[in-house]
């Protein structure tokens, strides 16, 4: 079977919902981990692990400011996901603007073939 | 890019084993229910570019089947089948899938279709369950082009096998 071996280790990491949340947060800014406890109502030690997992596969990236350290989405590493989900939303985009013209066609006429 | 319909369709992976689809269509309720459940209309959108539609086959009752077919211009025969679950008219279908040409350990998906009016346009929104994450991601890799041409040559190859000896 065709698997997109090239994005499996960023799936994996954002198959677990906390790590989407985690993302989630940090899609609006750069955050300090505490930032990130307060918003999931987790522990700090989870939110670390997890913060981990996404740092290995790239989806995280970390800098040190002062004394605190500083995470923030790296987007390059997700954009296989998104264009992955974008060419099979391509598929059903086909799809549905065929649906379209077909119901532009069945909005004119009223009831030409007695309906269903 | 410009292009003339405001629309597209928005897929998201809301967890593990689920793909949901939400897309606008501009136009009442009742005709995307229609178009959605009759073999004649079913025919004429379900293959987008891709090919044509040779059979649409609906029963739709609860515990009734649907069979779709679609062949490419290339020839490669798509089939999908399945069973109603739940149907409120206009407004909720369930039904599982089945991919013909996929393995057994696919197994069938089970989708929900609802639809809701939003003044002149109605939303259609749907969300197809399957049993695994490896299920889901192949599912998700036949948009890919090459993926789908290398499911078809896999399809060809498993079909000649069966043409031996009976």
């Amino acid at each position: 079977m065709a698997r997109a071996a090239t994005t499996a280790d960023a799936f994996n990491a954002i198959a677990e919902p906390r790590r989407r949340e985690i993302l989630d947060v940090l899609g609006d800014g750069e955050r300090p981990v505490g930032d990130l406890v307060a918003a999931l109502g987790l522990a700090q030690p989870q939110v670390s692990k997890h913060l981990r997992v996404l740092r290995e596969v790239g989806a995280v990236d970390v800098r040190d400011e002062g004394r605190r350290r500083l995470y923030r989405v790296n987007g390059a590493a997700l954009k296989p996901i998104h264009d992955w989900v974008a060419r099979y939303a391509a598929l059903w985009d086909e799809r549905f603007d065929a649906l379209d013209d077909l119901l532009d066609d069945l909005k004119r006429p009223e009831g030409t073939d007695g309906g269903g | 890019m410009a292009v003339a319909r405001s629309a597209t369709a928005q897929v998201t992976l809301p967890t593990d084993t689920q793909i949901r689809i939400v897309r606008v269509f501009a136009a009442p309720r009742a005709l995307v229910w229609r178009a959605y459940t009759t073999p004649e209309l079913v025919a004429r959108w379900w293959a987008g570019q891709r090919g044509e539609v040779t059979s649409a086959e609906i029963d739709l009752r609860v515990g009734g089947t649907w069979r779709y077919v679609m062949v490419s211009p290339e020839g490669f025969e798509v089939a999908f089948h399945g069973e109603y679950r739940e149907i409120v008219p206009e407004e909720r279908l369930v039904t599982t899938e089945v991919f013909e040409g996929a393995g057994p350990d696919a197994g069938a998906a089970l989708v929900t279709t609802i639809l809701t009016v939003e003044g002149e346009s109605t939303i259609l929104d749907q969300v197809m369950e399957v049993s695994s994450r490896e299920v889901r991601d192949m599912i998700l890799s036949t948009g890919m082009e090459d993926g789908m041409q290398e499911s078809y040559d896999a399809l060809e190859a498993a079909a000649a096998g069966l043409t031996g000896p009976a």
